[in-house]
C-alpha cells in the first residue's frame, strides 16, 4: 500500500479514538466517570492497546521485552491517574509495587537474552 | 493555581506517552524503538506523577507520588540500557540504514 495512504488511516484512527474519548459520553456506571480528567485513563489504555500490538507483531525477542518494559511504566502512571477521580490513595501503593517488579522482572529478562543464567 | 498546573502536567505527559507508544510500533528497529520509547514513557509518567503530587500537596499520597518519581526516574534508563546490551548480544542485528556499529567494532577488536 502507498506510504501516504498509511499515514492518513493511521492519522484519521488517532483522531476518531481522541474524538470519542473526549467527546463522546460513555454509558457510565460510576458517578466519576464525568469530567475530562476522570476520563483521560482511556488515552493510557490506547496507548497499552498500542504496546500489546508490539508484543504479538514484534520479530524478535527483545522488541518483545521492550513492549514489556513500557506497558509497565504505563501501568505506573495509569495507577496514579486513577487515584484522582476515585480519591483512593492506595493505587499509588500498587503503582509503586509494580514499577519494583517490573524493574526486577526486565533485568532478569536482560539477563537471559544476554546468554547468561541469572547468579553470574 | 496548584491544580491548574497539576492538569496541565497531566495532560502533557499523557501526550508524552502518547508518542512513545507510537514510536515504539512505528519505528523500524529494536534499537530505535528503545531510543524512541523509553525516553518518552519515562518523561510522561512522570509528568503524571508530579501532577498528582501538585494535586496533593505534602500529605501521604504525595509523598508517595514523589518516591514514585524517584524511583521510575532512577531504574528505567537502567533497565533500557540493560535491554539494549542483551538485545545486541543476543545477535539481533541493526536495520539497514544504519551507517555505525561502534560496539560492534570494539568487541572485534576484544575491548
Amino acid at each position: 500500500m502507498d506510504r501516504t495512504v498509511r499515514w492518513f488511516i493511521g492519522a484519521l484512527s488517532i483522531l476518531g479514538v481522541a474524538i470519542v474519548i473526549i467527546y463522546l459520553p460513555l454509558p457510565s456506571m460510576m458517578q466519576w466517570q464525568s469530567n475530562f480528567l476522570s476520563r483521560s485513563f482511556l488515552w493510557l489504555l490506547f496507548s497499552a492497546i498500542l504496546c500489546l500490538w508490539r508484543v504479538l507483531r514484534g520479530p524478535t525477542a527483545p522488541d518483545r521485552a521492550v513492549a514489556i518494559d513500557m506497558l509497565g511504566i504505563l501501568i505506573v502512571g495509569f495507577c496514579a491517574i486513577l487515584s484522582l477521580p476515585t480519591g483512593r490513595d492506595w493505587y499509588i501503593d500498587i503503582g509503586i509495587a509494580w514499577a519494583l517488579q517490573s524493574f526486577i522482572g526486565i533485568m532478569a529478562l536482560a539477563k537471559h537474552l544476554e546468554g547468561k543464567d541469572l547468579d553470574e | 493555581m496548584n491544580e491548574t498546573i497539576g492538569m496541565a502536567l497531566i495532560i502533557v505527559g499523557l501526550a508524552f506517552d502518547f508518542f512513545g507508544c507510537l514510536g515504539l510500533i512505528r519505528l523500524p528497529d529494536v534499537y530505535n524503538r528503545i531510543q524512541a520509547s523509553a525516553k518518552c514513557v519515562t518523561l510522561g509518567t512522570c509528568g503524571i506523577l508530579f501532577g498528582l503530587f501538585l494535586f496533593k500537596g505534602f500529605s501521604l499520597a504525595g509523598i508517595k507520588a514523589l518516591l514514585c518519581l524517584l524511583f521510575i526516574i532512577i531504574t528505567a534508563p537502567v533497565s533500557a540500557h540493560a535491554l539494549a546490551r542483551g538485545a545486541y548480544l543476543s545477535g539481533v542485528k541493526p536495520c539497514k540504514e544504519n551507517v555505525a556499529d561502534v560496539y560492534g567494532e570494539d568487541k572485534l577488536k576484544g575491548r
